[in-house]
């Protein structure tokens, strides 16, 4: 599975990667493989407010719906549309185009919590 | 891997493919390969294998034995040639499901039931608890490995694969017996798609070597392995039930829609006093297909129902369907009150999203 270096993980699968005071949020190659082909994406709204491990949005494969967890405390300043046309893009490209939501992180956000690439390639059982 | 399920012989198999496994009705099986669209798609299109070596097959035999089915199961088994089968119900003396199930009569007084996994031994118990003189009941639900092969290529993989001019084969709903060096193989024409198809019985030990015989002999015509994931998204789109979503011993058949399977007039069987109450009642719920409108999430189990504002039901089955791109399920709403054309509503997340309450079955295969 890829876990590319660049981004921190959370427990629940979703990864990371931050920009100054926003961060990109998605779910791992590894959750897109365990949730087999994704047919819908219910996104969350665009000024929520979340906190880090709340359940902000959705994603459904044919066999069942998996809630998707903020990975840090902040408020939703984008969305991807895309996913609403084409859900699939989070089983081709969970790390680009299938990326889901982005947050404004709130002020003083310590992301010491998440995981390092290494430390979420042993829990998923990778080398 | 949880060692408290049970294996069929065909596990390592599906595990040598990369099948995603998952527990279904106390079984280790396969969900997926390469993915329930695809594999959905092949069926459709092609063909698709599946391993059913979970179901159950109970023997009944003996001089006695049609009168006994026939107080046992809905529908008529005096109507089966030898070579013959039908879709038949095990119901409880208030009528409602215990299982539905696959009734082949294999010789003058010798039939093989087809039974769901999770309720092999519930079926043996009913079945030996009404049992007469001259039946007898064999559980060989152990001994037997089981596949299907369904989609519009079956009959060409399987005449194929058994050196069978395609006229030889059984039609639809009938059973014939092969022997080959590996013993035994059952044929029956039958399935849980909707498309032609097959369903074998042979030996736990020769259940590998027929699967990889159909695997060579049907992958140049586009036969893939496929899981239940795509077995359930084929049958939803068909309205057929299953058993423990849709089926319970709470509805009837004919609450279920069943009653083509229901021969009330042929004399009495187990669960007729409380059906024909039901019939003179009138039916209160009865189960339709569902149909969402545009695009909504895919229907699960349990969502509830409205109609003009109010709670009228909640869905025992639902999936995205491969085939018409929308979500489909079934619910048991009301009879009178939500007839194929009603536009409701369903609750999904405390959100709600039309849908139009449908005849089953929802999708029509372009069957030959």
């Amino acid at each position: 599975m890829n876990v590319p270096e660049d981004l921190l993980y959370a427990p629940s699968h979703e990864w990371l990667r931050r920009e100054g005071d926003t961060a990109t949020v998605g779910i791992s190659d590894h959750a897109q493989n365990e949730l087999t082909d994704v047919v819908y994406v219910e996104l969350p709204a665009i000024g929520t407010s979340v906190s880090a491990g709340q359940g902000v949005c959705v994603v459904e494969s044919v066999k069942a719906a998996s809630d998707i967890y903020s990975p840090a405390q902040g408020t939703i300043s984008e969305v991807n549309e895309a996913l609403s046309a084409d859900p699939s893009l989070i089983n081709s490209d969970p790390y680009g185009a299938g990326w889901i939501f982005k947050l404004k992180l709130a002020a003083g956000t310590d992301l010491s919590a998440l995981k390092t690439p290494g430390q979420y390639t042993l829990q998923i059982g990778g080398a | 891997m949880n060692s408290a399920l049970k294996h069929t012989p065909l596990v390592s198999e599906h595990e040598a493919l990369g099948a995603r496994m998952m527990e279904f009705g106390g079984w280790w099986m396969p969900v997926q390969y390469g993915g329930i669209l695809q594999e959905h798609q092949a069926v459709r299109t092609q063909a698709g294998l599946f391993d059913i070596s979970h179901m159950g097959e109970i023997w009944v035999s003996g001089e006695a034995a049609e009168t006994f089915l026939n107080r046992m199961l809905t529908n008529d088994v005096r109507l089966l040639g030898e070579g013959s089968g039908q879709y038949s119900l095990l119901l409880n003396e208030r009528g409602g499901v215990i299982d539905d199930l696959l009734c082949y009569r294999t010789a003058a007084q010798e039939y093989l039931l087809v039974v769901n996994a999770s309720m092999i031994e519930a079926d043996e118990r009913w079945l030996r608890a009404h049992a007469e003189q001259g039946v007898r009941i064999e559980n060989a639900s152990e001994l037997w490995a089981g596949f299907a092969i369904q989609g519009p290529q079956s009959a060409t993989i399987v005449s194929a694969t058994l050196g069978l001019p395609p006229e030889e084969l059984p039609s639809r709903n009938g059973i014939t017996q092969i022997q080959s060096e590996n013993g035994t193989l059952w044929v029956a024409r039958t399935g849980y798609t909707g498309e032609d198809g097959f369903e074998f019985f042979c030996s736990s030990e020769s259940g590998v070597w027929w699967w990889r015989r159909f695997m060579e002999m049907g992958a140049s015509r586009g036969l893939i392995p496929c899981g239940l994931g795509a077995r359930d998204t084929l049958r939803l789109e068909m309205g057929y039930p299953l058993n423990g979503s849709d089926l319970s011993p709470e509805k009837t058949p004919l609450e279920a829609g069943l009653g083509a399977f229901v021969k009330m007039e042929k004399g009495d069987f187990v669960g007729l006093g409380a059906l024909k109450s039901q019939k003179a009642a009138g039916l209160g719920f009865r189960l339709y297909g569902l149909v969402m409108e545009g695009k909504t999430p895919p229907l699960r189990a349990h969502y509830p129902v409205l109609a003009r504002g109010e709670n009228v039901g909640e869905t025992t089955s639902g999936a995205p369907s491969p085939s018409l791109g929308v979500g489909i399920g079934m619910a048991y709403l009301p009879a009178e009150g939500c007839p194929p054309g009603t536009r409701v509503e369903v609750d999904i997340r405390g959100r709600r999203f039309p849908a139009i309450v449908s005849k089953r079955p929802m999708y029509q295969p372009h069957r030959p």
